[in-house]
């Protein structure tokens, strides 16, 4: 085999390469990026069922309640237009708690319930993520240890 | 007095690099040697003075100088004294003074250690450091001054964030910054050749040393990071594709690969305009990595508060580089004379593999972290998490560690495919044996960790198949490094492979005297006592593990509080506990008290992991970095300097 042909052998095999790679990275970006969305987008319906995706929000005033299993919690998210109930089992952040904001990522269920998988906690008052921006001025922020 | 004397040096460190670039730009142009001769010492002078300047904030920090603004942001007089050393690059101004002195005592090194390098490339190399020294020298005193003075010193200092105050602090961030900014050294050996146009096997054997230094402390920083990330976070991830983390990766990613294509120049002359790309690259992405986390572009657990100006500043800086340095090469690609040929079927076709699926993991990590940038410029906001990165950099990883199996056993020009079967007969075998144990024992395994381990078992014969009979006394230090480090790399895989498959979670809320059962362990919950630690007051539980044969061991974890200090609000913080047994580990957090319906506050959340063979993941980055070292060891030659030194002052000696 000449030389020559051997580069263009190589060639496409690194194109086909990167061609797959390409093609792996859309379809997976397209199922496993999660959106950043707040209850009033969720209740407008820019959201599906069972979408991985990561919800904004502040808990309301007297939400909380905790199940007697003393692991799983029920509270509801609000950004002042709508409101979503969540249910989380697990251990939550320390600095979690009504009136303050968070971020968990999970999914929304049938039910109109998001499910949470994690729930975003603060641990340093002069870190801000960019997402919470748009959130109102007096709202505490919870982002993600 | 201190403050100010550090600032000093650090403009004069700043001319010195100035300095050096004049002088070696003038002499590339002119060719004259008195100006060459200024390079080398300036070089010198620049490492040392920035060092003392890093040397100088380190004891402001540690006299707890609050009239130092750096140090009453990040430090407090109470706070232990390793992290109020650890506290001076624990911040933005600090780490970038870090990165500073990296960047000066590599190009420092350079001077004073590379010999094999032909001197006009190396004066060329060393300027073309000084230039990089000297943007990031802007970049500090005019945005970002670690020494500003307060006009009002503050009683006492903010603190250092609780998160960071942990001995991992002071090893993690300094190891991973050597890596990171110590692979500037090949930017600067690339950047050289090509301007001198000396491409080729000599220059690959100069510059290789210096990759493989860079990578070693890369691998150990990232390796002791997954770990403190770890157990400081009590998550009990290793690995949690956060976008700072993916900075860290890429350019090892890149560093990988370049230092299996510069074994591919220096032994066999191919590959050169690859070579000195990839070299182009790994600092790009060092640079890239900076901008990112410092320009506070990604939410993340090390994004600080950060201001648009340094953004834009770094932006400027890592454009001129980069585009610098791809204009140079697209400007000298012509002039790179064709390598060597080589069949596909050969140790530099399996190399180039290796060098294809390294650049495509890192391209799709990269597009990973960015991507949540780009979508929001468009007006979505978007994360990408783990599951896009394990879907995509898994199956590639797996098909990589193939192409390990098969490239040290074929040998270098040309080889025949027929025979490589005959060489692999054991490490297929490994292979089956666990493949066939973990479907029949396994269980429920799932697709990835299972061909994980599969691979991992084919890997570990496979590496250690370029020993074989050969007379280990006489096998070349590098040849053991590459054995160890490809064996390293399947103990990691395997520890990925087996704590994804087996991990055994249990969360509970538990009332003291209460028994949870995690698979061979059963832990008895026996209560929680107040303490009070040197700047922390703690819940400590006690939990005691009894493993079948009947042996029992103590765990305590922590939920820490930490107190506000000078008007910021206090923080809490989970340390989690650790039983590491020859099996894995078991990791267990205290959680919050939980009321019950009665009223009674007795019961406290628990969370508890069996993590099978998880250790194996640092061990075997361990492993991987001593094995490069020994690689280091022999490729610089160190030996042989030596031996020569000495023949040549006996052989003055009888003159």
């Amino acid at each position: 085999m000449k030389a020559k042909h051997q580069r263009l052998i190589l060639a496409a095999v690194a194109l086909c390469g990167v061609a797959g790679a390409g093609v792996l990275a859309a379809s997976a970006l397209r199922d496993e990026a999660a959106y950043f969305r707040t209850p009033a987008e969720v209740v407008a319906g820019k959201t599906t069922v069972g979408e991985p995706m990561r919800l904004g929000g502040m808990v309301a005033a007297g939400s909380i309640k905790r199940q007697a299993d003393g692991l799983t919690i029920d509270f509801v998210a609000t950004d002042g237009k709508a409101s979503i109930p969540v249910q989380f089992k697990g251990i939550v952040p320390d600095l979690f708690a009504e009136n303050s904001g968070m971020v968990a990522d999970g999914r929304m269920r049938a039910d109109g319930v998001f499910v949470a998988d994690r729930i975003l906690a603060k641990h340093d008052e002069r870190y801000m993520p960019p997402q919470m921006g748009d959130m109102p001025k007096n709202m505490k922020v919870a982002p993600k240890v | 007095m201190i403050a100010e004397l550090g600032l000093a040096l650090l403009w004069i460190a700043a001319a010195l690099a100035c300095l050096s670039l004049v002088a070696g730009i003038a002499f590339v142009r002119t060719g004259k040697d008195d100006l060459a001769a200024l390079v080398r010492p300036a070089s010198v002078a620049q490492g040392l003075l920035t060092a003392a300047a890093f040397a100088l904030l380190i004891a402001l920090f540690v006299r707890s100088d609050m009239s130092v603004e750096l140090v009453a942001r990040n430090s407090h007089s109470l706070k232990p004294m390793l992290f109020k050393v650890a506290g001076a690059w624990g911040n933005h101004e600090g780490s970038m003074l870090l990165w500073l002195t990296i960047l000066g005592v590599s190009g420092a090194l350079v001077a004073i250690f590379e010999k094999r390098l032909r001197n006009d490339t190396l004066i060329a190399t060393l300027a073309a450091q000084a230039a990089l020294s000297l943007g990031f020298f802007a970049f500090l005193l005019f945005s970002s001054n670690p020494f500003k003075r307060l006009p009002v010193a503050p009683p006492d200092g903010q603190g250092l964030n609780p998160l960071l105050q942990d001995p991992g602090l002071a090893f993690h961030p300094p190891t991973l910054y050597v890596g990171y900014v110590g692979i500037s050294v090949a930017f600067s050996f690339a950047v050289g050749a090509l301007i001198t146009r000396e491409i080729g096997p000599a220059f690959a054997r100069a510059m290789r040393p210096w990759v493989l230094g860079s990578w070693i402390f890369l691998t150990l920083g990232i390796t002791a990071g997954s770990y403190w990330a770890y157990y400081e976070l009590g998550w009990g991830g290793w690995w949690f594709w956060d976008p700072v983390e993916n900075v860290s990766l890429i350019p090892w990613l890149a560093g990988t690969a370049l230092l299996h294509s510069v074994a591919v120049t220096a032994t066999r002359n191919a590959l050169r305009a690859w070579t000195v790309m990839l070299a182009v690259i790994a600092f790009s992405m060092s640079m890239v990595g900076t901008f990112i986390v410092r320009s506070g572009l990604l939410t993340s657990v090390h994004s600080f508060a950060v201001d648009p100006e340094r953004g834009t500043f770094l932006l400027v800086l890592m454009a001129l580089y980069i585009g610098g340095a791809l204009t140079l090469f697209a400007l000298r690609a012509g002039a790179v004379a064709e390598g060597k040929k080589f069949a596909l079927m050969s140790r530099e076709g399996s190399l180039v593999i290796n060098n294809l699926l390294l650049t495509t993991i890192l391209a799709l990590v990269l597009l990973g972290t960015l991507y949540p940038i780009v979508a929001e410029a468009m007006g979505e906001k978007i994360s990408v998490g783990p599951p896009y990165y394990n879907k995509v950099a898994g199956p590639l990883a797996l098909i990589l560690c193939l192409v390990m199996v098969a490239g040290p056993l074929l040998s270098w020009r040309k080889d025949d495919g027929r025979k490589l079967w005959t060489r692999l007969p054991v490490a297929i075998f490994a292979g089956a044996v666990v493949l066939f144990g973990l479907v029949l024992f396994g269980g429920d395994v799932g697709v990835l960790p299972l061909l994980g381990m599969t691979v991992a078992g084919v890997v570990a014969v496979a590496s250690l198949a370029p020993l074989w009979k050969r007379n280990l006394r006489r096998t070349p230090l590098p040849t053991w490094g590459m054995v160890i480090a490809h064996f390293g790399v399947a103990v990691a895989l395997a520890g990925m492979a087996a704590e994804s498959a087996f991990i055994k979670e249990r969360l509970v809320a538990a009332a003291p005297g209460e028994t949870v059962k995690v698979d061979d362990f059963s832990v008895k919950f026996a209560g929680v006592s107040p303490i009070a630690g040197p700047n922390y007051t703690a819940i400590r539980g006690t939990l005691i593990a009894t493993i079948p044969s009947g042996a029992s061991f103590t765990l305590h974890p922590e939920a820490r509080m930490f107190p506000g200090l000078m008007g910021t609000p206090p923080t809490e913080t989970n340390e989690a506990a650790l039983l590491t047994r020859p099996g894995g580990q078991l990791y267990v957090v205290l959680g919050q008290a939980v009321t019950s319906a009665d009223g009674t506050a007795d019961r406290y959340q628990l969370r508890l992991w069996w993590k099978p063979l998880v250790w194996w993941i640092w061990l075997g980055g361990a492993l991987i970095a001593v094995g490069a070292t020994l690689s280091l060891l022999g490729r610089a030659q160190l030996l042989e300097i030596w031996r020569a030194r000495r023949a040549r002052k006996a052989q003055e000696r009888f003159a």
